[in-house]
């Protein structure tokens, strides 16, 4: 694996001109400010009660994730050019999900097999030929971008069903302000802050036609229990809405009310963190005690939005993550201004011959895995790993796609030693309503804390950094 | 407001009163306690302790006879089977305060949340008088914070009108508890009523719930009986008294009346009790018995609880 690519220094040892100011700030201060600003973020991160779950890990009910007080900086000219390809992908995706679910040209023409809608767990027949308010399916997107060069960022994984970590943004931000007010006086850093009256505009714009000029807007959580919970407490409070929970909901004559103590008030757009499977039990899972009986009737009769829309999945697992670049050629006629990580999809046989003959090389995910879970790292995995995984792939080769291992950037991490390199990627957040495409600059940087790890997911020890997208003067 | 975030809310301020209230009542009877025997200190004073508490029977169905001072502060304090201990009341605290975070200032929910952070530094097994005193003082704070962080941060409107309700029905249902403590340390038949042990037991009560300067401030007499039970109960300047805990329920029910438009009956129902509360006479109440009257009281009180939740809170 080749030296990584670092945001900060250059090979020759000279400094990147995003991080002059933050280089000469870090040349200045001594370590144990550093340490004690830490310890002071993890206090304030602790007490607001910042934190998530980890599945399967009853003894840490609730963790903080990792945060570290060096930003990661991107040049105002390399945000514009992220942006314009975010956008174009966002736009790709909803007509790809509104193809899907009516006409299917797109499976006509042969760019994407059949058998990746149909066969895929998370495509929704429910949809079939139904009308969505706008035509709009992914309202809230998550993009997760990695950058190997001082030119090239990848895009590594879309999400458009429920992405999460948007409070990380805006509380990495607020935490950084009142930690180092000096560093913003010396960097002109865009705001973030204005995210949640984007997310309010962009959810209003989308509500039913049916819905008053003034629409109700609520977030739909799990519950307490969700490992996301701290975050939809705190979108619905930026956003003013009620958080509610599915019994806090009903549905009479294909209308959502919520109970509310003056009695039924009736809902016009949910922004709902809730699975598709859950979201009804009369047609989901019938266990799911989570949900609200009738709410996709009600869905179906036009009278309520959900963000995003019911089956969204069938856009952003990875088997049709490959197929990108083909669906934007296809709906848009453009070039994709954003690559793609070259993948080879097992399910074609000459591209699985090739992932056997290569897994020490090779990154091989689940397709529909998430959160770094179900992954292979080639260069890093153990014999008895690679056989593990070469039985899974002749079994069931369908279920896996196989990538290079990038050399993710590296990003000044404050870690045990000192300061060191660390990788990294971002997410940025693509905001979708009928009026525009909203995207505040910047994003969350996730960081693997360990040195030359590359799982940067929060639930496998990942940290966030603050995101700084510089305006030029 | 959605009907489970009022819930929530109301649930909240019942709980952290609710823990107050446990660690006053652990505070009174470990004065009671330590009586010197010569004044006839008694040794039924953790039983009374759980009678008051309102868990004697579960408390028998866990340990047994056996009381002890040991037993009783840690099955009030931190079991885990008992759902209304102080630790529990946290726990449910800061788990409605999850839930209901929106509805929050970030002056309670740090209130909570530091609270059940600092619990876990407290160990359970061997704990000394001393670290029992500090645990109570630190409970004591925990809840003045956050009724100080309510006050004084919160909207006016009915967030806070709900989560005051389920504070003053709780507070009245613990003061009239504390009240009747009294009544389950039964005297010993040697010792006449009014004498120096009937004294100290009748001082303890009211130094636990911070009102033996008032007492004095209010009657200018010695400690008896009938005035404690005055200042306890009907005295609307004492912020504890039965009196004082429904002129708030009334007050903050028909806020959330006048907001909604509508009266119900809970509004009712605690004006009724009020004006009984108003037309009640001391010697009228020890004729017919304390405990009877505070039985009583405890009783509508609940029912109070109960129409305030089919009204506003399913």
């Amino acid at each position: 694996m080749s030296v990584a690519f670092d945001e900060m220094t250059n090979a020759d040892g000279s400094i990147r001109s995003a991080y002059t100011a933050l280089a000469r700030w870090l040349s200045n201060v001594p370590p144990d400010v550093l340490d004690f600003r830490r310890k002071e973020a993890e206090f304030i991160f602790r007490r607001i009660g910042i934190t998530f779950a980890v599945y399967g890990d009853s003894d840490a009910q609730e963790r903080l994730i990792p945060f570290d007080i060096i930003p990661r900086i991107l040049t105002g000219t390399e945000w514009r050019r992220m942006s314009r390809g975010l956008e174009q992908r966002v736009k790709a995706l909803n007509l790809y999900l509104k193809d899907i679910y009516s006409r299917r040209e797109i499976l006509k023409a042969g760019v994407v097999p059949e058998d990746l809608v149909y066969q895929n767990p998370a495509f929704r027949p429910e949809m079939n030929g139904q009308k969505v308010p706008h035509d709009l399916y992914v309202h809230i997107a998550g993009i997760d971008v990695v950058r190997v060069d001082s030119e090239t960022f990848y895009v590594l994984e879309d999400n458009a069903r429920t992405p999460s970590g948007v409070s990380y943004m805006l509380e990495n931000r607020e935490i950084m302000m009142r930690l180092f007010p000096e560093l913003f006086a010396d960097n002109r850093v865009a705001p973030v802050e204005n995210y949640t009256d984007e997310l309010l505009a962009t959810l209003k714009s989308v509500a039913p036609l049916s819905a008053s000029s003034d629409p109700v807007v609520v977030v739909l959580t799990p519950g307490i229990y969700n490992s996301a919970y701290y975050e939809h407490s705190f979108l619905a409070d930026k956003l003013g809405v009620e958080l509610v929970e599915g019994r806090d909901l009903f549905v009479r004559s294909d209308v959502v009310y919520m109970r509310t103590t003056e009695g039924p008030r009736r809902v016009d757009v949910i922004y709902r963190r809730l699975d598709d499977d859950f979201l009804d039990p009369l047609t989901f899972r019938p266990d799911s005690a989570l949900g609200v009986p009738g709410l996709m009737s009600a869905y179906n009769a036009g009278n309520v939005t959900l963000t995003n829309a019911v089956g969204t999945g069938v856009a952003d697992d990875k088997a049709v993550y490959s197929y990108m670049p083909d669906i934007i050629r296809f709906y848009l006629g453009e070039e994709p201004l954003l690559k793609n990580v070259p993948t080879w999809r097992c399910r074609e046989a000459d591209h699985l011959k090739y992932v056997l003959d290569h897994l020490n090389e090779l990154v091989v995910k689940e397709v529909h895995g998430s959160g770094g879970y179900g992954m292979l790292i080639g260069p890093r995995a153990d014999k008895a790993q690679i056989e593990l995984f070469r039985a899974k792939l002749k079994q069931d080769p369908t279920n896996f796609i196989a990538q290079p291992t990038l050399a993710l950037s590296t990003c000044p991490t404050f870690v045990e030693e000192g300061i060191a390199p660390r990788h990294v990627d971002l997410r940025p957040f693509v905001l979708t309503g009928s009026d525009r495409v909203r995207i505040v600059p910047g994003g969350l940087t996730r960081v693997a804390l360990e040195a030359g790890s590359l799982v940067v997911n929060s639930s496998q020890g990942g940290g966030t950094k603050d995101t700084w997208v510089l305006e030029e003067s | 407001m959605l009907s489970r975030t009022a819930d929530n809310l109301y649930w909240l301020s019942r709980y952290m009163e609710r823990a107050d209230c446990l660690a006053r009542i652990l505070d009174v009877t470990q004065r009671l306690a330590q009586l010197p025997a010569a004044y006839g200190g008694s040794t039924n004073e953790w039983r009374s302790a759980l009678l008051t508490a309102g868990c004697a029977d579960l408390f028998k169905q866990v340990h047994g006879e056996e009381t002890n001072e040991q037993n009783v502060v840690n099955f009030l304090a931190f079991a885990p089977e008992n759902p209304s201990s102080i630790r529990n009341c946290f726990e449910i605290a800061r788990t409605n305060a999850r839930s209901v975070r929106t509805a929050l200032t970030m002056e309670m929910w740090e209130t909570i949340n530091s609270a059940w952070l600092e619990l876990k530094r407290y160990s359970t097994k061997d704990m000394t008088r001393e670290e029992l005193a500090r645990f109570l003082s630190f409970v004591k704070e925990t809840s003045l914070r956050f009724d100080g962080a309510a006050y004084r941060t919160m909207l006016r409107n009915d967030a806070f009108w709900f989560s005051r309700v389920g504070m003053y029905v709780e507070r009245a249902d613990n003061t009239a508890r504390i009240l009747d403590v009294k009544y389950h340390v039964l005297l010993p038949d040697s010792e006449h009523i009014g004498g120096p042990l009937d004294y100290f037991q009748w001082a303890s009560i009211l130094r636990s719930v911070s009102a033996l300067t008032s007492f004095h401030w209010v009657y200018r007499e010695s400690v008896k009986p009938w005035l404690v039970a005055d200042l306890l109960i009907l005295n609307a300047q004492m912020p504890r008294s039965l009196t004082s805990c429904y002129q708030n329920i009334t007050r903050y029910l028909d806020d959330i009346a006048a907001y909604y438009g509508r009266q119900g009956s809970a509004q009712r129902l605690a004006r009724s009790t009020l004006t009984k509360l108003g037309n009640s006479r001391m010697e009228d109440i020890f004729q017919t018995g304390l405990h009877e009257f505070i039985d009583s009281f405890v009783f509508e009180n609940n029912r109070l609880g109960s129409t305030v939740t089919e009204q506003y809170l399913l």
